[in-house]
Order: C-alpha cells, then sequence, then structure tokens
C-alpha cells in the first residue's frame, strides 16, 4: 500500500496516522469505510451529530441567553450567579456547556475568551468554534497581546478599560456578555438577538446598535 | 508535557486568520472527521483528556501542519490502535482484517441527539474540604509533567490570585492516562498580564485560568 511507503518518506512517523492516506478527504474515506465495516460507527449517529452543529446549536443560543439579561434585570443577575441553571432555564444545556460561566462586559472591563491548550469552547450556547478560535495565532497571542489581537478583529478600547483574558484550561466554559449598544432601548428580544454576535460573546467584537 | 500545543504567549504565529460568514464545516471531510471522533469516543474506551492528550503526542511538526480537523482525525488514529479498536494492518489496508473483532454500535442517530443534549459532566462531589478560599495568594508549580496537564508553559511558577472556586473536578492528569479520575477541587486564578509577561503586559490586563488544586500552593 503506498500510504505506507509515504510514512517512511515524508516524516518519518511510526504514528498510526501516518498508514492513511495524506490526503485529508482520503485519509477519512479510509477511515469511514473501515469504521462502518469494523461496527465502531452508525452513519445514521454521524449525521445526527453533524446535523446538530450544522443547523440546530449555534451562536443564535447565546444571542437569546444574552437578549434576555439585557432586558430582564432578575435574569441577569441570575445568569451571572449562576449561568449553568440560567441558561438551563433557556433549553440550552449540553454537551460542552455543562458548567458555564458568564462575564459581563462594562465601560471598565473587557472579557475575552480563548484556549491556549486545545480548544475548549461553549459549545451548548454557541455551537463549534470558528477557524480563528483554534487557530495557532489567536491561542499564541491573545494572552500576551489582547489589544493587539482585539484591533485585529477592529476592536477599539479606551486604554483606561480592564482587560480580562479567561484560558479555558477546564471543562468549564465562558460565555462574554457584551454591552448592551446605545439606542437599542426600545427593541424586543427578538430585535436584539439580531444584534447580537458570535464573536461579541467571545469577546472579540462589541455589538453595534441598530 | 511541554508540548507545541501549549502554545499560550509563543510568537512567530502572524495574523489571526479571520474568515467572514464561515460555515461550520469547510467540506464534507471536515464534518465527518469530526462525527467519527465523536462517535468513537461515545464507547467509553477513553476520556476526553485521552483524546486531547493523543492530539498533544502528534509529532510537532505534524501538529503545526496539519489544519485542526486534520488533527482530530490522526488522534483519533493513535486512539483506535492504541485502544485496539482497529490494527495498524487494518488502517493501512482501509479493510478489517479477516476473522477480526467487529463491534455492537453503541451510538444511534438518537442515542446522539440526547448525548449531545445532556452533555457529560466532570464534576464531582468529594469530601475533602477546598484548601483556598477567594482572594487567597498562590504560586503555581515549577514542574511539567510528562503527560497531559492543564498548567500551561506561561503560566508556571507564577503568582496569582484565586477569583473563583468551581467546586472539584475529575483530574486530568490522570485520568488521562487511565490513573482514575482522582477529582480535586478546581479555581479560577488570576495573574497580572505584568506577573505573566513583564513589562510586555499591559499594567491593568491580567489573565485567568481555571486550575487544580495540586497545580499551585499557598504562599
Amino acid at each position: 500500500m503506498t500510504a505506507h511507503n509515504h510514512s517512511h518518506a515524508h516524516n518519518h512517523s511510526d504514528q498510526p496516522h501516518s498508514l492513511l492516506p495524506t490526503d485529508p478527504a482520503l485519509r477519512v474515506k479510509a477511515m469511514e469505510s473501515l469504521l462502518i465495516e469494523k461496527g465502531l460507527i452508525d452513519p445514521a449517529a454521524v449525521d445526527a451529530l453533524i446535523d446538530t452543529y450544522q443547523n440546530k446549536v449555534g451562536p443564535k443560543n447565546g444571542a437569546m441567553v444574552v437578549a434576555k439579561a439585557w432586558s430582564d434585570p432578575e435574569y441577569r443577575k441570575w445568569l451571572l450567579d449562576d449561568a449553568t441553571a440560567a441558561i438551563d432555564s433557556l433549553g440550552f444545556a449540553g454537551f460542552q456547556g455543562e458548567h458555564m460561566i458568564a462575564v459581563e462586559n462594562t465601560e471598565q472591563v473587557h472579557n475575552v475568551v480563548v484556549c491556549t491548550l486545545c480548544s475548549c469552547y461553549p459549545w451548548s450556547v454557541l455551537g463549534l468554534p470558528p477557524v480563528w478560535y483554534k487557530s495557532d495565532a489567536y491561542r499564541s497571542r491573545v494572552v500576551i497581546e489582547p489589544r493587539d489581537v482585539l484591533q485585529e478583529f477592529g476592536v477599539e478600547l479606551p486604554e483606561e478599560t480592564e482587560i480580562r483574558v479567561w484560558d479555558s484550561t477546564a471543562e468549564v466554559r465562558y460565555l462574554v456578555v457584551p454591552q448592551r449598544p446605545a439606542g437599542s432601548d426600545g427593541l424586543s428580544v427578538t430585535d436584539l438577538v439580531a444584534l447580537i454576535t458570535r464573536d461579541a460573546m467571545v469577546g472579540t467584537a462589541l455589538v453595534t446598535g441598530p | 508535557m511541554d508540548g507545541v500545543h501549549d502554545m499560550g504567549g509563543m510568537h512567530g504565529f502572524g495574523p489571526i486568520p479571520i474568515e467572514p460568514d464561515e460555515p461550520v464545516f469547510h467540506s464534507e471531510w471536515e464534518a465527518k472527521a469530526f462525527a467519527f471522533r465523536m462517535a468513537v469516543a461515545a464507547r467509553r474506551k477513553w476520556t476526553l483528556d485521552t483524546s486531547r492528550h493523543a492530539n498533544e503526542r502528534l509529532l510537532p511538526h505534524d501538529y503545526l501542519s496539519f489544519s485542526y480537523y486534520e488533527r482530530w482525525i490522526a488522534g483519533l488514529a493513535t486512539l483506535m490502535v492504541e485502544n485496539e479498536l482497529v490494527s495498524r494492518d487494518e488502517l493501512a489496508s482501509g479493510q478489517a482484517a479477516r476473522h477480526s473483532e467487529k463491534f455492537e454500535t453503541v451510538l444511534t442517530a438518537e442515542g446522539a441527539r440526547n448525548w449531545l443534549a445532556k452533555g457529560s459532566s466532570t464534576k464531582r462531589d468529594i469530601n475533602a474540604p477546598p484548601l483556598f478560599k477567594v482572594g487567597e495568594k498562590v504560586l503555581t508549580n515549577r514542574n511539567c509533567p510528562p503527560g497531559h496537564t492543564r498548567l500551561p508553559r506561561y503560566a508556571r511558577g507564577r503568582f496569582g490570585e484565586i477569583v473563583i472556586h468551581h467546586g472539584a473536578y475529575v483530574f486530568p492528569d490522570t485520568v488521562a492516562h487511565f490513573q482514575g479520575e482522582n477529582p480535586q477541587h478546581l479555581y479560577a486564578v488570576r495573574f497580572t498580564a505584568r506577573e505573566l509577561w513583564g513589562d510586555q503586559g499591559n499594567e491593568r490586563d491580567s489573565v485567568t485560568l481555571d486550575l487544580w488544586e495540586s497545580y499551585f500552593k499557598a504562599l
């Protein structure tokens, strides 16, 4: 099999992945037929896993949480005290969102979340992480130069603002509650949801008004 | 493990790859790489920390040259071979060996939806009281164990302050290596940017990490 020859020619690795074809699409195809043949995966379960994050669980969940916190002071207090329960009450608990902390941006403090060691991210409220969140550049830089990184995202903060970076090193997931934009006073929860972006709930964007 | 995955504070990775209107998956193979890893993990032959460590053990040049889901598929190959779900020969040929074991499928479509909706907690009740309280100052360990650990290089040997007590959680350093859950109290510990980065750190800024009790000691 050419895959075997390849492992010697290319990287001297004896790790199992070097036995697979190099091209990722072919790699996955080779693995797929083997996994099905051995009964290790059920194609219907594979489809359900993909469908959940492609079509059902995404940043709209987090936006509902934030919009409710902006609109309902009691809920905001609950969210900041016990985010796990407050988020569960809206039906957004789940995998990679079992234990939640909500951190609120204010005039004085701006929060931003990263996972420097891998890609921990609050799936149940934001879905799967975007490429930038998982990138080596973001993981390496945001802890040491958060202001430069935020500028790259177009976020300009006053020098006096305190920046708190949260490195998700455990099974606790962080959701940033962005500042409610000026001019959004009369908006309904539904209208507010439309303003709230995924990046604002990680801390790499601000929410701008309608 | 002092590996390339532990990249907080490293230089040289360039601008952040911001992709407007990014799809959840960029191709069918990415979606499948994600789902295969999840579906096989549902057999519970290994934990999430074992799985993270499989990626950490990729050769540094592979880790850095692979895209995110290439890391997932490579890590899955390692996990399946080491836990005897597939053999090296089977991976190389892409076919099950004659007379090889066939597994019962454990994760159905409905099971997958329930699992994702319910989650899977690693929080545990333990009898030991927490040794630290919010506001206490602590000093993190200087050493790095050769296996899986969640104290990043940039926060080793640093002074921080406890800001949240999360309760007790399964200990990654042992559970990743099939050495038991050994739950410990977990805390959010805040470090000033100056403490972590010297003059490069802004005097107003901080980084907060979730750290297990044995990762630090009292001052």
